[in-house]
């Protein structure tokens, strides 16, 4: 007896994000109607998209292996971003702005959105900037940073449910994109949503970070978050319709499986848990080590038919 | 769950005098009212006063759609009438109703069936309504198997239990509640269980909506997929969406009444 393959159908798609500056280069994520790669049971017309992480200060807490391919740009966050679009093909950039945090000197915010810009200007892609993870400073950079940059589209980030209300209002006034940032918890990713809404924000332009892990580390965990969002997303839940940013390469190097048994177990490690995070149904994913990168590129060109 | 607005019926004065009069804004205002609030279906009745009903119909359809894009439930005893709203109904309709009588089925599962409509089912027939759960499940299970005669799906067809009045019929609840969950597993798929809401509370003197509103989170909790009520209630619309949320058919989250609104 034939057995019959079960196919889910669902009526809503996860909403469409178009980050960059309209005419220029731009990145499309979103838009899938099923879980990722089922293409019987849904469509996935922009298949997610890697983002190279560029510090803006040297950062200290890589290991060697991990630096290795920036070595002639450690201490130039615009030459490191020329190479991750030049040499590495990247279509799309994740600045960490931590050089304000006290941890790594506390860089003047002035200075800070200086070389933002400066990155901008030279790469001409679309950019994600995400700030040092110190609300005081963030909240005095960020509506710096966004008038810096308004017309590119940015993805800002990232917005929480104790600091979100500074973040969403200059995204707001110069038309970026924001991320919605919750501790893996859906109840609280949907509050993010709903407070950012609140503000007159259009939900259509929120990205959200469920908070992740690495590999052995209780990805499991994530995963079932994201599948349940996604789930609800699919249903018809509008508040939880928004796509999934991850960042894969901060996670994953600050493990010790990944640090300290040598660059490819690192690069390895990095690559694996994307690979759960894409199935998980992430959109978006931040790397850190460009073979990682080149590596899961392949994987979803491979998934999805060369698409990409 | 699927909220049919009731309040577009003939039986309510303003809205039979409304219609006697052709006083387009208050039956306007009343389906945008009921949309606004959470209908996604709304009943059309022209209620027991009507001098043509089949007049009356046409006009209360053909205005409601002028101003709404919501799908309509045809709500009438006589096939004639509904049809002439079937006419000139732009989406899928919902036929109000069908018993489990041969010849009430026939007809209108003939008209189900030409037009494309869902369809709801009474659990009654000539005899009355029954007084019991399983006299339901039996009636129930007729219009189930004369829908699947009719090429009719499972999810088009809302197989209602009749939520009697707990003032005079006060046994009658709990055998409606555990009809609503028989009722899901005559078919697979199941079809859809409805209720008119208001009827629970019919004549009593207090206290309608925390009677109305009790049962609606009872029978969600039994399975309910679809109720006739008042949407513009927001009691009762809180709820509704609180009942879902604790049935696990929405994530929570602190803002889950406004969450559940801007859906």
């Amino acid at each position: 007896m034939p057995v019959e393959i079960i196919k889910e159908r669902y009526n809503a798609p996860v909403n469409t994000v178009e980050i960059g500056r309209p005419g220029a280069k731009q990145v499309k994520i979103g838009g899938q109607t099923g879980f990722p790669f089922l293409f019987d049971e849904g469509k996935m017309p922009n298949p997610p998209v890697i983002a190279y992480e560029v510090p803006d200060c040297t950062p200290d807490d890589w290991p060697e292996g991990l630096l290795e391919p920036y070595h002639d740009c450690v201490k130039d966050p615009v030459k490191w971003a020329k190479k991750c679009a030049d040499e590495f093909g990247a279509e799309i950039l994740c600045v960490k702005a931590q050089s304000m945090h006290q941890d790594y000197g506390s860089r003047p915010v002035d200075e800070a959105v200086r070389i933002v810009r400066e990155i901008a200007d030279a790469v001409k892609l679309p950019l994600i900037v995400v700030g040092c993870g110190d609300d005081e400073r963030d909240n005095e950079f960020m509506p710096k940073l966004s008038q810096a940059l308004k017309g590119e589209n940015c993805l800002l980030g990232l917005a929480t449910q104790a600091n979100y209300k500074t973040l969403a209002a200059t995204c707001l006034v110069d038309g970026h994109f924001i991320i919605a940032d919750s501790p893996i918890d859906v109840n609280i990713a949907k509050q993010v949503n709903i407070l950012i809404g609140d503000m007159g924000f259009d939900t259509n332009k929120i990205v959200m970070h469920p908070t992740t892990t690495s590999l052995g580390y209780g990805m499991e965990y994530v995963y079932s978050i994201m599948e349940r969002s996604r789930l609800a997303a699919f249903m018809g839940d509008k508040m939880l319709a928004m796509p999934f940013i991850v960042f894969v390469g901060q996670e994953t190097w600050k493990v010790k499986e990944a640090k300290d048994f040598g660059v490819v177990q690192g690069i390895n490690w990095e690559i694996t848990t994307s690979v759960a995070m894409l199935q998980a149904g992430a959109d978006l994913i931040v790397m850190r080590h460009p073979d990682a990168a080149g590596s899961v590129k392949r994987y979803i060109a491979a998934l999805t038919g060369g698409v990409r | 769950m699927i909220i049919i607005g009731e309040l577009i019926n003939g039986m309510y004065k303003d809205v039979g005098r409304a219609i006697a009069n052709r006083e387009i804004d208050v039956i306007q205002h009343l389906a945008q009212d009921q949309v606004k609030a959470g209908a996604s279906i709304l009943d059309v009745s022209v209620g027991p006063y009507s001098r043509n009903h089949k007049d009356d119909i046409k006009w209360l359809v053909e205005s409601i759609q002028k101003v709404v894009d919501i799908p309509l439930a045809i709500d009438s005893t006589m096939a004639d009438v509904i049809e002439e709203a079937l006419k000139v109904v732009k989406g899928r309709a919902v036929i109000n109703s069908t018993s489990a009588d041969e010849d009430k089925m026939a007809s209108m599962f003939s008209l189900a069936k030409k037009y494309n409509a869902r369809i709801i089912g009474l659990a009654m027939d000539k005899t009355g309504i029954p007084n019991s759960k399983d006299k339901r499940l039996e009636l129930a299970a007729k219009i189930a198997a004369k829908a699947v005669e009719y090429g009719i799906a499972a999810g088009d067809l809302y197989l209602d239990p009749i939520a009697m009045p707990v003032n005079v019929a006060q046994a009658q609840a709990p055998e409606v509640l555990e009809s609503i969950r028989e009722f899901r597993i005559i078919c697979t798929p199941p079809a859809n269980t409805i209720i008119g809401l208001s009827n629970v509370s019919q004549g009593t003197k207090a206290c309608r909506g925390l009677i109305n509103r009790t049962f609606l989170a009872m029978a969600l909790a039994s399975g309910l997929t679809s109720a006739i009520l008042d949407p513009l209630d927001r009691d009762l619309m809180d709820s509704m969406i609180t009942a879902e949320l604790l049935m696990n058919k929405q994530i929570y989250c602190d803002s889950f009444l406004e969450a559940y609104r801007k859906r």
